[in-house]
Order: structure tokens, then sequence, then C-alpha cells
């Protein structure tokens, strides 16, 4: 797999580059915005919570202390996930965890029929709304992994394979 | 297409290091990166700029925030003696604020965060040493709650022996006792809060603060004669959004205020004062042998005993001015802290019965128009128990409305003379919030996002100070203890109670007598 994969051909490869760069451009601006804004806290979205993990957004909205944890791993979590999506550094860990990350806030919020919420939708969901496809797209990027040609991780393979770890 | 990018073939080269190409390729993020930096370097000036130039225009750019010593300082003179007149809900919630709670209730908020806060709570260097209530269960209640040694202060806290009174008047003629908190029914207030003042006890007092024009008038004069300190229960000017508002309404961001408008919203049998039954529906605890139906009934007209009086007597006018006596009381105190209005020159009330259609006389829809021609402003009070709608408490000027609740909302007025020039120029934005204050946030924001927009307009249930949630009504009582040790006067002395008062028993009068009420100011008399 790990040779097949970049068997690209170019306008393949600008794309799947394209799409990298522009998910952790979204990614890297939302952990940004959050560190920047010193009012910013988590609590405004898990309070609107309703379904599988309500329960779990209740706990952490209930406890400051936890709270404030959540706030530092989101925020950062997300600087982190950004940068090495746009770098192409660790770029499937991040393109994982973002994955990871963004299944959580939709699973949150999901737009499903008879859930509604106060905040308004960004445009007219029904089951699906643009975090599930960012995330669906985050494990196609994973799959299709560029970073080992216009990313970082290009010196890490390099030197892996230099160390005789090849696989 | 071919098949350049092919690391095999890159790694023909390998021998020499990595070729120059391939480098430049692993790093194409960077640029990338340092795009989002710029943009967002450029979002951030822009933000400012916008933000600075709104609180600029609205002379907020000098403001000065009045820094609290709550939790700074420890609490220095005397212990103070406490008793408590009334042992109800009330009181419960009281005896929280000062620093006691009752064994149960600790039992079950503990490890709770709201338990966590209050053992945070400023120790007040207090010690209730009498509980005063004609019912015996609530005066137990009371013991156990001030005797428990889980408190802020912890077990160095003091502690003296707790004494049970039958009758206010014993607890008053005690000289153990250096200051009363009175909780009863409101038929009560002014009787014992006289009686208190002339026995030289500070009164810290529940609303409302009277119910008879004779009666405030004695309770003026007396207290004014005594050099007590008498607060009135009205916390919520301790809360740090309260000192905002008074910073905007003395910067006139809001223009001429002309129309103040005060809303109570409720749509709950508990909320309508039907609460003699418990939450199964069972009747709440109490009959005549444990309860002095004779001391409760004071000098209100004779009835036979009912559980339904005892527990529920808002509704009836011999107890209670009903809405007025219970929620207008708030309104009018917040309006009269921030705008100092006094007396009304005239009043007109109407209302009824509409929809909670038991044995009450109080009406559950009531809506009061309190005249000011002195100072051209109208106060408006609507109250309704039959539906929750919130209305909010607003402040409307020519040049913005204020809505103060939990947090401020501040909206330019689209036909503002003084914002003109900036809602021209687009610098104000008249569809939306144009400055809002979170207490959570601990500073004014001209508002940016949707997202801030819609979370200015939820509010918050305690203040914020120094990071931590501080009960209100905590804040309250420290003010007054703080002024018994150390003079000065609390926020809602008896001049305010007073105006409060008069209000209150026009509005009411009005709405009995079915008829427009006045103010004769050279005979301090309702007329």
């Amino acid at each position: 797999m790990s040779i097949k994969q970049n068997r690209y051909t170019s306008l393949q490869l600008i794309f799947l580059v394209l799409l990298r760069f522009l998910i952790g451009w979204h990614i890297l601006y939302e952990g940004i915005a959050k560190l920047l804004n010193p009012g910013w806290s988590s609590s405004g979205f898990l309070k609107e919570s309703q379904w599988i993990l309500s329960g779990f957004a209740k706990w952490v909205t209930s406890n400051p202390d936890i709270l404030s944890v959540v706030d530092f791993l989101n925020t950062w979590g997300l600087i982190a996930i950004g940068l090495g999506l746009i770098m192409g550094l660790f770029f499937r860990v991040a393109a994982i965890s973002g994955f990871l990350l963004l299944v959580v806030y939709y699973l949150n919020c999901p737009p499903l029929l008879g859930l509604e919420y106060s905040l308004p939708a960004d445009g007219s969901n029904l089951v699906v709304n643009k975090t599930l496809i960012e995330a669906i797209a985050l494990v196609v990027l994973a799959l299709f992994s560029t970073s080992k040609i216009f990313g970082l991780d290009a010196f890490i393979g390099k030197r892996r394979k230099k160390g005789g770890t090849k696989k | 297409m071919n098949d350049q990018n092919m690391p095999e073939q890159e790694d023909n080269n390998q021998k020499q290091g990595m070729p120059r190409r391939t480098m430049l390729k692993a790093l194409a993020g960077v640029p990338v990166v340092g795009l989002l930096g710029f943009e967002v370097w450029k979002k951030r000036g822009y933000d400012l700029d916008k933000q600075r130039a709104v609180v600029k225009e609205l002379g907020l750019d000098s403001i000065q925030y009045p820094v609290s010593d709550y939790g700074k300082t420890t609490s220095s003179g005397d212990m103070i003696r406490v008793g408590f007149i009334g042992f109800g809900t009330r009181a419960t919630q009281l005896s929280n604020a000062l620093g006691f709670m009752h064994p149960l209730d600790v039992k079950k908020k503990q490890g709770s965060n709201a338990f966590n806060d209050w053992m945070q709570q400023e120790y007040l260097n207090v010690a209730v040493t009498g509980i005063c209530d004609v019912f015996d269960l609530h005066a137990e209640k009371g013991l156990a709650t001030v005797g428990n040694d889980i408190r802020p202060g912890g077990k160095d806290a003091s502690k003296l022996p707790v004494k049970r009174y039958l009758t206010y008047q014993e607890m008053l003629a005690d000289k153990d006792i250096d200051a009363v908190i009175i909780a009863t029914p409101d038929h009560h207030h002014a009787r014992i809060s006289i009686d208190a003042a002339k026995a030289g006890k500070h009164v810290y007092c529940e609303k409302s603060v009277a119910l008879h024009e004779d009666e405030l008038n004695e309770l003026y004069n007396t207290v004014k004669s005594s050099g007590i300190v008498y607060q009135l229960g009205h916390q919520i000017t301790q809360s740090v959004v309260f000192q905002q508002a008074k910073e905007i309404v003395k910067r006139d961001i809001l223009g001429k205020i002309t129309l103040v408008e005060t809303t109570s919203n409720r749509n709950t049998a508990e909320g309508a004062w039907i609460r003699h039954l418990d939450a199964n529906g069972n009747p709440k605890p109490g009959d005549e042998t444990t309860i002095d139906w004779k001391q409760w009934l004071g000098n209100t007209p004779y009835v036979p005993f009912s559980a339904d009086r005892f527990y529920s007597w808002t509704k009836w006018f011999a107890y209670d001015h009903g809405m007025i006596g219970q929620l207008f009381t708030h309104e009018f105190d917040a309006v009269n802290q921030l705008l100092r209005i006094g007396i009304p020159k005239s009043v007109v009330s109407s209302g009824g019965i509409y929809y909670w259609k038991d044995n009450r006389e109080m009406p559950d829809s009531l809506h009061c128009v309190f005249e000011y021609p002195e100072r051209e402003l109208t106060l408006l009070y609507s109250g309704n128990l039959a539906s929750g709608r919130s209305r909010g408490r607003v402040f409307m000027g020519h040049d913005a409305s204020m809505e103060l609740g939990n947090n401020i909302i501040i909206n330019a007025d689209r036909n503002s003379t003084k914002y003109k020039q900036g809602i021209a120029s687009g610098l104000i934005d008249t569809s939306s919030p144009m400055l809002t204050y979170n207490p959570g946030a601990g500073q004014i924001d001209a508002v940016t996002s949707a997202s801030e927009k819609y979370y200015a307009s939820r509010g918050l249930t305690t203040t914020t100070l120094n990071g931590r949630p501080v009960d209100v009504t905590h804040l309250h009582l420290r003010e007054w203890l703080n002024c018994i040790r150390n003079g000065g006067t609390p926020s809602v002395n008896i001049d305010m109670a007073y105006q409060e008062g008069i209000a209150g028993i026009m509005a009411h009068l009005s709405y009995v007598e079915k008829r427009r009420v006045e103010w004769d100011e050279v005979n301090k008399k309702i007329v």
C-alpha cells in the first residue's frame, strides 16, 4: 500500500493536495480563532448537544475543571491537526484525529429529524451536514496520502528508509 | 499522464541526500501556513480597529471598572450575632448565603460544583444565635442548619449556642442578638422591622418593605432616628452586570430615556403561589398543634387555620400585594438603583384573575403604569402568571435601548441622533446588538459574530467575581454586615426602601380601588 498510494496522476495529486490544504486551513483557523477569543468556551456548543453524546456533553459542561480541559484540548487539538494536514507532518495521525474530532462534533448535534437546535444551522441539512462530509473527506485523504510528496512526512519517510526500516 | 511522482524514482537520488526539487515539494505547506498567518493577522487588526472605533464612539474607552475587594479581605472587626425571624424557604437560601447549610442539603449537594463554590464563599464572621418561627418544623430546620459545622470557614468558624425563641419579641429583648434577618410572610415585615429598630437591632428584611402607608411611615421614621443599619433584600444590585449598567447609564449611551419596561413572566403553579402541596401532590406538613396560628396571623383579620394560607399567603391581600410585593419590588429596585427615579407622581394599575381561578385575591395578570412627569419618564410593569414568554427588562432611550438581565444587550436605535453618523458610515449596525456585556467574559465587547450575539442573549444565574460564581444574596448580606461593622450605607437603605414601598402601595391601591392614585409631594401622602 505504501508504494501504490503515491502512484497519482498530476491532476489527482493537485486536487488531493488542494483538498488537504483547504481542510487543514479550515481546522487550523477554527483552532486559532478559539485561541484568540478569550471568552470562547465549548459550553455553548455542548449545551446544544442532543443525541447520543448529550450525557457526555452535560457531564463536561456541569464541571468547570473538565470543561476547561476540554476547551484546551479542543483548541490545541484543532491547531495541531490543522498544521499536520497543511504541512503534511504525521499526516495520517492528523487526518484520523481530525476525522474522530469531527465525528464527535457531528454526533453532538446531528441534523436528524426531530432534533431541534436553537443555534442557526449552516445551510439546510438532513442527516448529512458539512461536518460529516469533512470528516469523511479526511478519511479519504488519509487513504490517498500525499504527505510524502508534498509534505514534511517526506523527510520522515526518507530517514526511515535510510535507517533500514523500510516496510 | 506520466508517473513522475512515484517515490521509487526519487529514491535513485538518495545517495546524494534529498534532491532540491523533492525537498521544496515537501515544504509545500509552509507558504499555505504563512498565508493563513497573514490573513489571521489582518483579520485581527480589522476586528480590533472596529471594536476600538465602536467603544470610542460610545465614550467607553476610558471606562474604569470598580475592583471588588471580595475574598481579598478577611472579615475584620467583631463577630456579629444574628437572629433569624422566620425560617421558611427564603430563610434557607439566606442562611446558605450567610454560610450555613442544613446537613441533609450538604449530603445531597456534596461533590457538586454548586457546593464547592459555596464552600469557597467568603467567611463572614457571623454566628447565628437565635431562630424564631411559629412553625416547630421550620424552627427545628433552622437550628439544624445553623448548627452544622460544614461551612465556609470550617471548624475554625466562630460558634455560639443557638437559641429558639417562640416569639420575635423575646428575641428582640435578648441582648445577645446584634442583628436580625426577617424572612417572614410580608404582613409582618414592617411591624417586626419597627420593633427591631426600636430595640437597636440591625435589620435585613426581605421585600416587601411594608403593606400599608402608615406602617411604612412609622418604619421610615423609626429607622432614621435609631441609627441601625437597614437593608432591604434586593440582591440584584450586587451583580457585577449591574455595576456595568450603572456605568452605561452614567455615560449616557442610551440618550434620553423616556420609557422603562419591566416584566414578570411565569407559567407554573409554584410560580403562581400554589404551594400548599409537595412535589408528589400531598399536603405539606403543619397543623394547629405545630403552628402558632394566632401569632402567624398577627394584626390581620382572624380566619380559621388554613394550610393553604400558611404556605400560599401571597394569594391574599391581607398578607401581601401579590405580584407587586413579590416581583415588581425587584423590578422597581433595579430601575431605581440605576436611574434614581424615586416616588412616581401617579400610578394606574389594571389586571384580573384570568387563569388561576382558585380562591385567590391577587390578580394573575397585572399591569401598572408609573408616571414621572418631572423626569419625563414612564415606568411600565407588566406581570403575567400564565405565560412564560420572556419579555426582559428594557430601558428605552432615544439613541439606544438596553436590555438588562443577567447580561446587558444594547441596541442602537436606527433613528438615533447621537449615532446618526456612526450608523450612516456602517460603524454601528442597528440590526444587531451594538454592545453586550457578559459577566463571564469580564469585559465589554463590541459584538462581531453571529454566535457571540446568540450567546449574549443567554444569561447566568450568579455573578462572577475573581473568576468564580458567587451568590448575589451572599454579597448583599456581606454589604449589610460590613456597614454594621464599619459604618456606611447599604445599597437598599431605608430611603430606597421607602420610595419602593410607596410606589408599591400606590400600585396596589390603584388595582384594588380601580382608580388613578397620586403622590402628594408636599404633604408626603398618597392621594
